[in-house]
């Protein structure tokens, strides 16, 4: 899967689990750029993206993400 | 009601979308008002926001309080000013096997294990009593699942000295304080885990990551049960089942292939799946559910199929067959009014799809599960939870009797030209009386279940109802009527304040299986008395409309009251002057006689 691929399929996610019509995320995303991501609201948007993509993250990678970039790394070396 | 939220649901999408359905959910009209602490734990905010949704999708609107991370004990033994201003209708505690504190050693000796047991149980203990003495709710409590490792392997079961030994002999001192405990019930977290998959469930990613006892797609799961029994203790359980026959309850189509070739007993396996369904209903049916049937058939092929010889439900064991070519949806409708319930108080069973779907969009409120294979039946019955018990009274047990005898009772008066010959060859007698404590849960059931025939649908808790049968300032009477036919049980419920030499009728409510029997009459009748004797000479009554209360807007109207005001929603007040007398009104029904006539 390619990262423009993977991008629309996230960019759907976060916007179920925001409840946001018209989110629009970048690789420079991060935490402080959307008003409900936080660290509640991030566990709900792991599970989405693993459910959405057929993965599981394990701890160490989960705790590394830093921006939304990282989290598309992550899914990308994850789906193969 | 929303389809998403149905079982089988996905848990997944729901914990997904959740804010989209909240914001959905959050638009019905007339919803429940219900003040929710959830004491944690462990991390309980996604248990919080997917039972919110489960409990709106019940009608339930639940306040919430949620304690900080894994605070149960202190808020709950040192006090919390939160918890306190709340006032919790209900209280939840979430607690899961990561919150014992002490497991036994190998080397323990079995005295110790007893002693360990007991510190651990009565740290649960103190807590339930105290939260007992200063919210007077019922609580629901967690008992706690396997743990996730075995360190004696398989022994660790059997062998006093294993952690899944300790978890099971606390688990059944939790359910030995739920025998002198009414309002204290347990979620069954060690069922739900086992049922879910414990591997998966206890999954310590969730804990180490996130503190959470359990995986994060369970969690629907286990907010689903929580909500059952929440709707359940506020009076919102199904009460009866609509089933097809062909294919429902046997196997094959009785007009098509003859009653002798129906898949049914033990011969086959198909006629063998239907048999434990039908064995399965009939459980239900002891508890008090109420059996019906409506099938697209002539009635002497539907006769034909119920009278098999291998059927566990004989035609007795249904309050009412409806064999005919009606859709189904109308059937349902008429039913639910023939039996004075509302139509949301049904299970529409069918493994037609077709069928399923008219009942959906015609009848609004009524479950229909997804029946779409005979050997499943019994888990989309089942797990849905429609008929989770709480407050199992007995007049539960009685309730088939009593809808059965109503059969009866029409039957007899189609025989009557004049209506009140008819009541009168009832024979009815009524016991009408202050509250009294053998019924104290009848009457707190009775607040929470009748919506139709009730003045100003004020929901009371036991506790609330027994404070106001101790009180001087309040008038209290309960109803209890009694035919020819057998026994009604507790049915009407009067509560009256007493404020300034007046009486405000803060609740009146009956339930809909008496109606017409001119109960109504005799309650006021002694109403009227017991406020003669404090001389009380001003009746005040009130109206609250919903969408269900609507044949009681003239209630007081009929019963004499002069309406004095009225405001923009509806609401009215009504009032009887009786200084200057008052005629009795109930001429049919005997009322607090020594002995009754048989």
């Amino acid at each position: 899967m390619n990262r423009e691929k993977i991008y629309e399929k996230l960019t759907e996610v976060f916007r179920d689990v925001f409840d946001e019509e018209d989110i629009t995320i970048s690789d420079g995303t991060t935490a402080a750029d959307i008003e409900d991501w936080d660290s509640l609201s991030h566990i709900t948007l792991l599970s989405s993206v693993e459910d959405e993509f057929g993965i599981k993250f394990d701890m160490k990678a989960v705790q590394g993400l830093k921006n939304v970039g990282a989290m598309v790394d992550l899914i990308e070396a994850s789906v193969k | 009601m929303m389809w998403e939220l149905e079982y089988p649901f996905d848990g997944k999408m729901i914990m997904r979308k959740r804010k989209s359905f909240r914001r959905k959910l959050l638009g019905q009209p007339n919803l429940m008002e219900k003040k929710i602490a959830i004491l944690g734990g462990s991390t309980t905010h996604d248990i919080k926001e997917i039972l919110e949704l489960f409990l709106l999708n019940y009608g339930i609107k639940p306040i919430f309080f949620e304690s900080e991370y894994a605070q149960y004990w202190q808020d709950a033994m040192f006090g919390n000013e939160e918890l306190a201003a709340l006032k919790p209708d209900i209280i939840y505690i979430h607690t899961s096997n990561r919150n014992i504190t002490a497991y036994p050693e190998i080397t323990d000796k079995a005295e110790e294990i007893d002693n360990l047991l007991e510190r651990q149980y009565l740290h649960f203990e103190v807590m339930w009593k105290k939260l007992e003495e200063e919210y007077h709710c019922p609580v629901i409590q967690n008992n706690f699942e396997h743990p996730y490792f075995r360190l004696l392997g398989n022994q660790d079961a059997s062998n006093p000295r294993g952690r899944t030994n300790f978890i099971t002999r606390l688990n059944q001192k939790f359910y030995e304080y739920v025998v002198n405990h009414e309002k204290f019930f347990i979620n069954d977290i060690n069922y739900q885990s086992s049922d879910y998959g414990l591997r998966e469930w206890a999954d310590p990613f969730f804990w180490h990551m996130y503190k959470y006892s359990l995986c994060q797609d369970a969690i629907p799961m286990l907010a689903f049960n929580v909500a059952n029994i929440i709707k359940s203790v506020f009076g919102k359980n199904k009460k009866a089942l609509a089933l097809d026959l062909d294919n429902t309850l046997w196997g094959g189509i009785v007009g098509d292939d003859g009653a002798e070739n129906l898949e049914l007993g033990q011969e086959t396996s198909m006629g063998q799946v239907y048999t434990e369904f039908q064995s399965y209903l009939k459980g239900l049916q002891a508890q008090g559910v109420l059996l019906n049937v409506i099938s697209k058939n002539e009635k002497e092929n539907a006769m034909a199929g119920l009278g098999h010889p291998q059927m566990v439900l004989k035609p007795d064991d249904f309050i009412e067959i409806k064999a005919n070519w009606e859709p189904k949806s109308m059937n349902l409708t008429q039913m639910a009014e023939e039996l004075a319930l509302l139509p949301e108080s049904f299970v529409f069973v069918d493994d037609n799809p077709a069928e399923r779907e008219i009942v959906k969009q015609q009848v609004p409120g009524a479950a229909v599960p997804v029946m779409d294979k005979a050997e499943h039946y019994v888990y989309a019955v089942d797990r849905a939870g429609y008929f989770e018990m709480t407050n199992f009274s007995k007049d539960d047990l009685k309730r088939n009797d009593m809808y059965r005898e109503n059969v009866k009772r029409s039957a007899l008066q189609n025989s009557f030209a004049n209506y009140e010959d008819y009541l009168l060859s009832l024979k009815m007698y009524a016991e009408i009386k202050p509250f009294d404590p053998m019924y104290m849960s009848r009457i707190a059931q009775l607040t929470n279940k009748s919506n139709q025939f009730n003045l100003t649908t004020k929901h009371y808790t036991q506790d609330g109802i027994e404070q106001a049968a101790a009180s001087d300032k309040y008038i209290t009477l309960y109803g209890k009527l009694e035919d020819c036919f057998g026994d009604n049980g507790v049915v009407s419920v009067v509560i009256g304040e007493i404020s300034n030499g007046e009486l405000n009728i803060i609740l009146w409510l009956m339930s809909c299986r008496v109606l017409k029997r001119d109960m109504e009459f005799a309650m006021m009748d002694t109403l009227v008395q017991e406020c003669g004797k404090r001389k009380i000479s001003l009746l005040k009554g009130y109206y609250y409309p919903t969408a269900k209360n609507g044949m009681v807007k003239e209630f007081y109207k009929m019963q004499g009251f002069v309406k004095v005001s009225e405001d923009e929603e509806g609401n009215t007040v009504w009032q009887l002057d009786i200084s200057q007398g008052y005629e009795l009104k109930n001429h049919v029904i005997k009322v607090n006689e020594g002995e009754k006539e048989k």
